[in-house]
């Protein structure tokens, strides 16, 4: 009894101080708000607008039916004609056109002749991702053409590809982005605000008075915890509501086990806190700390490439990275409703790095106070 | 001879947030040919004014004239020859002495000869000829102080401010440095030393009291005392009980302060009454009157009017604790190794329940190392510390139970209202329900916090912080209580009041043990020991060490001259053998 009770003065005091002063309670509050807002539309990875260069050579009727295929679909919005190599490496170089196509004067001929005949292009490297999809656009277009062509002269093609896509069938980019962000944001309120509390409280002196305390470092860890973990529920819980009413992401999923996979997510990452506040003796090596374990795990959490695109060994080095099983998690329930059997999987190795850490972070505690 | 260097007249500046002026209608002036202190407790407003003599900073209104310049508007054509030493020295740690210097020097534009010379004359100076090498960071409090003033003095001001120059330094470094300063206000400086020690200030030719913004007065250390001669008496051998009889005394009309100095008790009286017989307050049939020299800071308690009375009501609520004689502190070859410095070396004592025992000594000479150790905070390289039989690292939570610590510049949540902070502790050391509000109203009561109760703690005065850090420490009823440096930077008044609640404590069979390095507070402990370079050089009552120095030319020695002549005792012996 006594022990629940001296820990909820621990929790109901770290609560007041976080949510008693203005200015950290918006510093909780308002980062979420604004990346709910902010990221859904500025981190898209879909190609609107595209540009494209149109260098035709050829008079003919069928170069001219394939470029009007071009400027009227709504792929590309912005047509460059030019009518030199040079302006057509010009547009590109310039950023007017994110792709360019070449059409050689004897495109019709050849093709009337049942030939075949080479087209140009030239993709901007430097937008890479942007004009590889342009590309995948422009393929397309290509391939109704030649159907089209195909069956206009009584043939058919031998196959023809049929594309679904499950789980986000209009590829809505903010179907992936809001269910990732939930991962996200929980991971630098959680982190950061464990990796500071200790630190502060070393700094201020009054870790000191928590020693000498009747509390043991086990109490203490268990006090700073709770805090942390009810701060990450409640900024997960803001941007899942934005996703489901405000952006309308289907919720497909069961909310227990993303609920589930939050506790244990939430755990591991206040254990990696702790274990950074146990090994750092102020405020400002835990913030380095907490920021050089950040950045390279959420670049490697599949937020930003797929795991499945990393060379072999990068995929086992990332097992212990607690947010890339999350995002998983999170996806999985949200977009797929993911069976609680995978969830558990994916739940294992979360269970694992919290014991792991929260153990570290329990010794080193012991080691450093005592 | 002597000229005024600086004038100001008025002044008042207020800091954003602050409720009351950190500076309210000051004037004065600096001259040469003389110390000028200025003293106050913490927050009085010396580094204030002192920042605004230099230029640092705009008043609000008032006028300052440094040097016939308007400080803060023509700072270019003072800056020369003026010399600030800031309170944390402006040194470069990880710099080498030489690298310091040389820093300086750049950034005050001493080149060519000049600067070999100034190098050459003020290592001369300071004593700091074989150091060069070594990092500024490494070395004693007293060096660190000597490179500053060094560092102040390159290009030859002609006004000195120091700010704190005193602070973390031993005795005798700091007398040392006084003679340095002493040499230089020959040499026709003018120099300013502020400090909250207002022993130190009692040296100066002339002072400068603030007191929460406000000047008390200005005069010279011989003026402010002036009014309490023949006020001042030392109740000698007042016999057994020496607590309870200071807190009769106290609540005696014509009394309006009084301390424990050792075995006797020092009191000031109203002007035009005499002392009392001392069997009034039941002192013993030896007991008898002896005039004693006003000192400074009795001259400081009578303007702000007199001593706090002498009965805490804590005494009434705390639980009597049977006295048993035994040892409940015990410490035994105590060492504690940073690298390759010893913090600690080797100490032993012991404390008896219901004894005060004092660990006195410098900043830096290993007394807060050797105190963490004891409560359980730090890991002893070699030896035991043990508190009531059991090593505190290891022993169960209920061992923890029984200790009351208050830790160094009050540790307390900032961020946190006062109450938070009282409900806080109190659940931590397993208060609840009716027992939790019951001894919150208590502590509230004692401490007179109920006007502060909803406001956070970081504002509130250093006094009000001392009063609730301790107000938290003592919440749970603890029979042995932890203080480390418990009155660094409060004023005298509350200063008092905290050794009122002290003695109440001790009264009832709590057992204290304390750090400090006001030479004068120990004289309130049992037993002290002290502390210098990590080592315990003595350990005995105030009056043993004190007797155990006196000698024809100094029959009365002062704790300060007690531990001057302990230390340099030491040192001689250690150099013959």
């Amino acid at each position: 009894m006594s022990f629940f009770l001296r820990i909820r003065s621990l929790v109901i005091k770290e609560l007041q101080s976080l949510f008693g002063d203005p200015s950290s309670r918006a510093l909780l509050i308002m980062p979420v708000i604004l990346q709910t807002i902010l990221f859904p539309w500025a981190a898209t990875m879909e190609v609107k607008n595209a540009s494209m260069a149109i260098y035709n050579r050829d008079l003919g009727v069928a170069s001219t039916e394939l470029v009007q295929r071009f400027t009227s679909g709504a792929a590309f919005t912005d047509i460059v004609v030019v009518h030199s190599e040079a302006e057509m490496a010009d547009a590109i170089e310039t950023r007017r056109a994110m792709l360019a196509i070449s059409i050689p004067d004897d495109f019709s001929q050849k093709l009337a002749i049942g030939e075949t005949s080479p087209i140009q292009v030239l993709l901007d490297g430097r937008r890479s991702n942007g004009a590889q999809i342009a590309f995948g656009y422009l393929q397309e277009i290509l391939e109704i053409y030649l159907k089209d062509r195909a069956e206009s002269a009584g043939h058919h093609l031998p196959s023809e590809l049929v594309v679904r896509h499950w789980f986000n069938k209009n590829l809505d980019y903010q179907h992936f982005i809001l269910p990732n962000l939930v991962a996200i944001i929980t991971t630098i309120g959680s982190l950061v605000l464990t990796a500071l509390s200790v630190a502060r409280e070393r700094e201020q002196g009054t870790f000191d008075q928590l020693m000498v305390s009747p509390l043991n470092p086990e109490m203490v860890m268990i006090g700073k915890a709770v805090p942390a973990m009810i701060v990450a529920f409640f900024q997960a819980t803001i941007i899942l509501c934005a996703a489901v009413f405000l952006y309308h992401v289907p919720f497909r999923g069961s909310l227990f086990l993303l609920y589930t996979g939050m506790f244990f997510y939430s755990l591991s990452l206040v254990g990696i806190g702790l274990l950074i506040s146990s090994l750092s003796s102020t405020q400002q090596q835990a913030f380095l700390g907490a920021f050089s374990f950040m950045m390279p795990a959420i670049m490697l959490s599949g937020f930003a490439a797929p795991v499945e695109n990393m060379p072999y060994w990068l995929q086992v080095a990332t097992w212990p990275n607690p947010i890339r099983h999350f995002v998983e998690i999170v996806k999985g329930v949200f977009l797929k409703d993911a069976p609680p059997d995978r969830v558990i999987a994916l739940l294992f190795p979360l269970v694992v790095i919290s014991i792991f850490t929260l153990g570290s972070a329990a010794i080193m505690f012991r080691r450093k106070t005592t | 001879m002597s000229e005024v260097v600086v004038s100001f007249e008025n002044v008042t500046k207020t800091f954003p947030g602050m409720e009351s002026p950190a500076l309210d209608a000051v004037s004065g002036e600096f001259r040469t040919g003389l110390i000028t202190g200025l003293a106050g407790p913490d927050g009085a407003g010396k580094t204030t004014l002192l920042r605004l003599v230099a230029g640092l900073m705009e008043p609000d209104s008032g006028t300052v004239r440094t040097l016939g310049f308007d400080p803060f508007a023509d700072s270019a054509a003072i800056r020369g020859d003026v010399g600030y030493m800031p309170q944390k020295f402006g040194l470069y740690e990880d710099l080498s002495v030489q690298e310091n210097l040389n820093l300086h020097a750049d950034l005050r534009h001493v080149i060519g000869e000049a600067r070999r010379e100034s190098f050459e004359r003020l290592l001369e100076f300071t004593d700091l000829k074989a150091f060069t090498d070594r990092l500024a960071g490494k070395l004693s409090g007293g060096m660190k102080q000597k490179l500053g003033l060094a560092c102040a003095l390159l290009g030859e001001p002609k006004l000195l401010l120091l700010d704190e120059p005193g602070v973390g330094v031993d005795p005798i470094s700091r007398r040392e440095l006084w003679r340095m300063v002493e040499d230089l206000v020959d040499r026709g400086i003018a120099v300013v030393w502020s400090t909250a020690y207002l022993d130190e200030a009692e040296l100066c030719g002339t002072t400068l009291v603030l007191n929460e913004g406000t000047k008390l007065f200005s005069g010279t250390p011989a003026e402010i005392s002036d009014p309490l001669k023949g006020r001042c008496f030392h109740l000698r051998q007042p016999g057994e009980g020496k607590r309870r009889l200071l807190t009769d005394a106290l609540l005696r009309p014509e009394v309006t302060d009084g301390t424990i100095q050792g075995h006797n008790l020092r009191l000031t009286f109203r002007p035009s009454t005499k002392p009392f017989e001392p069997d009034e307050i039941g002192a013993g049939s030896e007991a008898n009157w002896s005039p004693v020299k006003p000192r400074f800071e009795d001259a400081f308690i009578d303007m702000l009017g007199g001593g706090p009375p002498g009965e805490s009501p804590l005494t009434a609520r705390t639980e009597a604790i049977p006295l048993d004689g035994k040892t409940v502190i015990e410490a035994r070859g105590l060492t504690k190794k940073f690298g390759n410095f010893t913090a600690t070396d080797h100490v032993d004592f012991d404390v008896k329940r219901g004894e005060i025992f004092g660990l006195l000594g410098p900043n830096g000479a290993g007394k807060s190392t050797t105190f963490k150790m004891m409560c359980g905070l730090l890991v002893p390289t070699e030896g035991t510390a043990t508190v009531v039989g059991l090593d505190l690292r290891h022993s169960a939570s209920q061992a923890r139970q029984r200790l009351g610590y208050m830790a160094q510049k009050f540790s307390l949540y900032g961020n946190l209202t006062v109450v938070q902070n009282l409900v806080f502790f109190a659940g931590i050391y397993g208060l609840h329900g009716k027992r939790q509000r019951e001894r919150i109203e208590d502590m509230t009561e004692i401490f007179h916090l109920e006007p502060f109760l909803i406001t956070p703690t970081e504002s509130l005065s250093l006094g009000y912080k001392q009063r609730l850090a301790l107000a938290c420490s003592l919440m749970h009823g603890p029979d042995i209580l932890f203080l480390d440096e418990p009155t660094s930077g409060v004023d005298p008044v509350t200063r008092r009041e905290f050794w009122t609640h002290i003695n109440g404590l001790v009264e009832r069979g709590v057992t204290i043990m304390v750090t400090t390095h006001f030479m004068d507070e120990a004289e309130y402990c049992d037993r002290i020991g002290l502390v210098f370079r990590g080592q315990l050089i003595a350990n005995g009552t105030p009056d043993e060490l004190k007797q155990s120095v006196a000698d024809d030319s100094n029959p009365d020695p002062t704790m300060e001259d007690a531990f001057v002549s302990l230390v340099t005792r030491r040192e001689e012996a250690a150099t013959e053998t």
